[in-house]
């Protein structure tokens, strides 16, 4: 075998408090698509970071081609032959696709020139995209191809992306894919940071493994099954969560053709949305954040006004009805921003309790507030939804995203919703917290509560949905059962297609 | 090199303690401020600071403490309960005005009936005034999304026109021998907001001023709508997502405010000032501003603060008699205390690290 092309040996990273990476060893070859996993806080983001040249490792050699490898700032390490897509595009929204490409180059050649190169590596790397277009009308896909069009033109002899297939649907996720292969066998080599198993499976030649800053194993992802992997990542043996056959009661929601405009000039319109929800379901709405899935639930929770006979929660018309009176009557929501929305930040978890919780746990009686009741609420829910904090009186902002994404979602499952309407629930959770998520939803369709998820992961939807049906541009298709539901058709339904047509324009 | 780090909590040491610091940060820059002018800097802190309280004269001035520390924190109070849900109301000023006037007004109708009625009608008027004053840009802006820092602050200046037209026009005193001015109130026991202990400067507006920090307290920390206000203040949408309604907070918010001010005006105009004149207002509602940051917004730190303010007033104007200092000098003080309040507040949330250049 020969010599690999990046090689890591004892690097060594820590922040106060924390050691990032503790001794990793990393070795990458040549043309492989190589895998790195881990959790929420594991240390892939540092680790690419040291290779980027963004941060400065504290102990440890990285060899390039067998030569010592130190870069001490990104532009280093483009010039040594590492690239980078990021999860966060970094794009100018009315700059045009060459002239964002332009400002990232040290010497941009002319843009006649420019165009022409970005044509050839489109065509010969199967990214459609045309360089005169303006990166504020593309979709997320297609902001990621310019990324990538960035780095290729650089001609890079390794490509890092970090979670590249979170913001893409399943047929974009395809053209990715097929984009990576050439690449690799062209002998780039790609590092690709992800916690989507089964995507690791079918595109990876070999992964790492991370689990607190350390390397804890390697594996060919072809021959090692998702759950072993996850098994690694988390350090644990995982629950999967378990789903009884639905046991149907009455219709608790119902929308009717919902139409709303949304008050933020970036936001999405509603068109014409309906659909039911039935006691002891569990309704999936999947779709790319940004095409309503804020606006929806927002009219559903009663922030966002609808006109009347639109929403119906169990045949009771609800315009007019505001978030307060829709929790009295059974009707709750979690909305995808923590901080900020679901939560305020820097107030105590007691009285984050109190948001929301104040009618149905009768915190307050006549106005006046039972600090003692509110705290005993805020520590059941720590409780049984295993929050880790030192106490309910630590502000919200304090806890860790997965943390303070269960105390949410804790705090409306255990208010005993007879509707439930959840945002991205797991977004940016590690995988046990997840899971325990899950299970809570679950449950409580099984105790006989109606559930409404929406989310960007498929995965989730598929493992803990009745029905699905796709929200896409304000629009959403009519839900189907889930049973023998396949990707390639969720695909459709989400109107993936949408983004390979452009190649045509 | 000195950063600033993010601090996982907010510091509640800090929290209290800088108030205390901006003071003596105050004190040493007004020091400088003083030296540069030509005054003793030493003379010129004692004389603000001690001679109110200890001097040879103190007897006097003790009351004073209480005279003009009560509207201030009236109007502080009420202002703090907007501020804290992020509702700016930069116009106390004119509604502390507009209150004075319709009190007045209310008390001078009756002139010369005597009844025991007379002061409380006064009091309902001056709270209204200054409410009605307040709803315009309470109004405005839930109606149609206007900035509510203009509208209220640019209704002070219609406010002291108004003013000036009633002490030249509508209520003159038609035995004042041609001299602008409303009759004095002093000399009308019905309406005349008197001391209730002699020599004390203890009056209506101080009995006031006290309910008001206790009711703000109970509604801050035991009440739902001051639980709303708090939200609102730290997480708009979160308090929308939490039922309330941001319209009527405003409304409440901006209303309470407004007729605080305006009660704070009538027990003035009524008490201390007796008439209504040209030069009535003597800033009391932008004052308060300071108050209710250097008090943190916490009714019982706004009384600290209101009487701090009130002696830096009264240490002032010895200051500006004995010294010879300028009245602008003295503001400029005041303005010192509330700028390095602010500046020192981001100790609350962020810690001074001194360190060596971070490795790249």
């Amino acid at each position: 075998m020969t010599a690999p092309l990046l090689d890591l040996t004892g690097v060594t990273k820590a922040y106060p408090g924390v050691v990032a990476n503790d001794c990793v060893d990393l070795s990458i070859a040549r043309g492989e698509i190589h895998a790195l996993l881990g959790e929420n806080g594991a240390g892939k983001s540092t680790l690419v970071k040291m290779i980027y040249g963004l941060v400065k490792p504290d102990a440890g050699a990285m060899q390039m081609n067998g030569n010592s490898y130190a870069p001490i700032d990104p532009r280093a390490a483009r010039a040594a032959g590492v690239g980078m897509v990021f999860q966060h595009f970094s794009l100018f929204d009315a700059l045009s696709v060459a002239e964002n490409i332009a400002l990232g180059m040290e010497t941009p050649p002319p843009m006649r020139t420019l165009a022409a190169r970005i044509h050839k590596v489109s065509e010969t790397y199967g990214l459609p995209l045309s360089s005169e277009r303006i990166v504020g009308d593309l979709s997320a896909g297609e902001r990621q191809r310019v990324e990538i069009i960035r780095c290729l033109l650089q001609d890079p002899k390794l490509l890092i992306m970090d979670e590249p297939t979170s913001v893409l649907t399943p047929q974009e996720v395809n053209i990715l894919f097929e984009t990576l292969r050439k690449l690799s066998a062209e002998g780039t080599a790609i590092l690709y940071i992800s916690h989507k198993l089964e995507e690791i499976r079918t595109l990876c030649d070999a992964a790492t493994i991370l689990r607190g800053g350390k390397v804890v194993g390697d594996c060919v992802p072809r021959e090692t099954s998702a759950r072993d992997m996850a098994e690694m990542m988390v350090g644990a043996i995982l629950a999967v969560p378990k789903r009884a056959a639905p046991n149907l009661g009455h219709e608790a929601l119902a929308v009717t053709g919902l139409s709303v405009t949304s008050p933020s000039a970036f936001g999405m319109t509603l068109k014409d949305i309906s659909f039911s929800v039935q006691s002891g379901e569990v309704l999936g709405i999947g779709g790319v954040a940004g095409n309503g899935q804020d606006e929806l639930l927002g009219v559903l929770s009663g922030e966002l006004p609808s006109a009347r006979g639109m929403v119906k929660f169990k045949g009771r018309d609800l315009s007019g009805t505001g978030p307060e009176a829709r929790r009295t009557l059974g009707l709750l929501a979690a909305p995808e921003e923590r901080l900020g929305h679901a939560a305020a930040p820097n107030m105590s978890l007691i009285e984050n309790a109190l948001l929301t919780g104040a009618a149905r746990e009768g915190l307050a009686s006549r106005g006046l507030l039972n600090w003692a009741k509110t705290r005993v609420f805020a520590e059941r829910i720590i409780s049984d939804f295993d929050v880790r904090t030192p106490g309910p009186e630590n502000v919200a902002r304090s806890l860790s995203g997965g943390n303070l994404q269960k105390f949410v979602i804790g705090r409306e499952v255990l208010q005993r919703p007879e509707v439930l309407v959840v945002n991205q629930p797991t977004w940016g959770v590690d995988a046990a917290a997840a899971a325990a998520i899950r299970q809570a939803l679950m449950d409580l369709a099984a105790g006989g509560a109606a559930v409404v998820v929406i989310s960007q992961d498929l995965d989730e939807l598929m493992e803990i949905s009745d029905r699905f049906a796709a929200l896409n541009e304000g629009r959403l298709s009519p839900p189907v059962s889930t049973q023998g539901l396949n990707v390639e058709q969720i695909g459709l339904m989400l109107g993936g297609a949408h983004g390979m047509e452009v190649a045509h324009v | 090199m000195i950063r600033l780090e993010a601090r996982a909590q907010p510091s509640a040491i800090m929290a209290y303690a800088t108030p205390v610091l901006a003071v003596l940060l105050t004190m040493i820059f007004g020091g400088v401020l003083f030296a540069v002018l030509g005054k003793d800097p030493l003379q010129a802190i004692t004389t603000i600071f001690w001679e109110p309280l200890f001097g040879q004269y103190s007897f006097y001035y003790r009351p004073q403490l209480l005279v003009k520390g009560a509207p201030l924190v009236l109007i502080a109070i009420g202002l703090a309960l907007g501020f804290k849900a992020g509702i700016w109301n930069i116009g106390a000023e004119g509604q502390y005005v507009m209150g004075a006037i319709c009190g007045a007004g209310a008390g001078l109708a009756f002139y010369p009936a005597d009844s025991v009625l007379i002061f409380p009608i006064m009091v309902l008027a001056g709270g209204f005034g200054g409410f009605v004053w307040a709803m315009i840009p309470g109004l405005l802006k839930v109606k149609f999304g206007t900035n509510e820092i203009l509208v209220s602050l640019m209704l002070v200046y219609v406010a002291e026109q108004l003013l000036a037209s009633m002490s030249l026009g509508l209520l003159k005193n038609p035995e004042g021998y041609g001299f602008p001015g409303s009759r004095n109130l002093q000399q009308y026991p019905s309406a005349h907001n008197a001391e209730l202990i002699a020599g004390t400067g203890m009056h209506w507006g101080v009995v006031a001023a006290l309910i008001a920090v206790i009711f703000s307290y109970v509604l801050l920390t035991r009440h739902r709508l001051g639980f709303a206000i708090r939200v609102t203040g730290e997480a708009p949408r979160a308090a929308k997502f939490g039922g309330v309604n941001p319209s009527r907070l405003i409304l409440f918010c901006l209303g309470t405010s407004g007729m605080l001010a305006g009660l704070a005006g009538m027990f003035e105009v009524a008490g201390p000032a007796g008439q209504i004149s040209i030069d009535f207002n003597v800033g009391y509602g932008f004052t308060a501003i300071i108050v209710a940051f250097l008090g943190r917004l916490n009714p019982l730190g706004i009384v600290a603060a209101g009487l701090l303010m009130a002696l830096t007033y009264i240490g002032g104007d010895i200051a500006q008699s004995q010294l010879g200092l300028p009245a602008a000098a003295i503001q400029v003080f005041q303005g010192m205390l509330l700028f390095f309040l602010l500046a020192l507040d981001v100790l609350t949330n962020y810690r001074l690290r001194v360190s060596g250049r971070e490795a790249a």
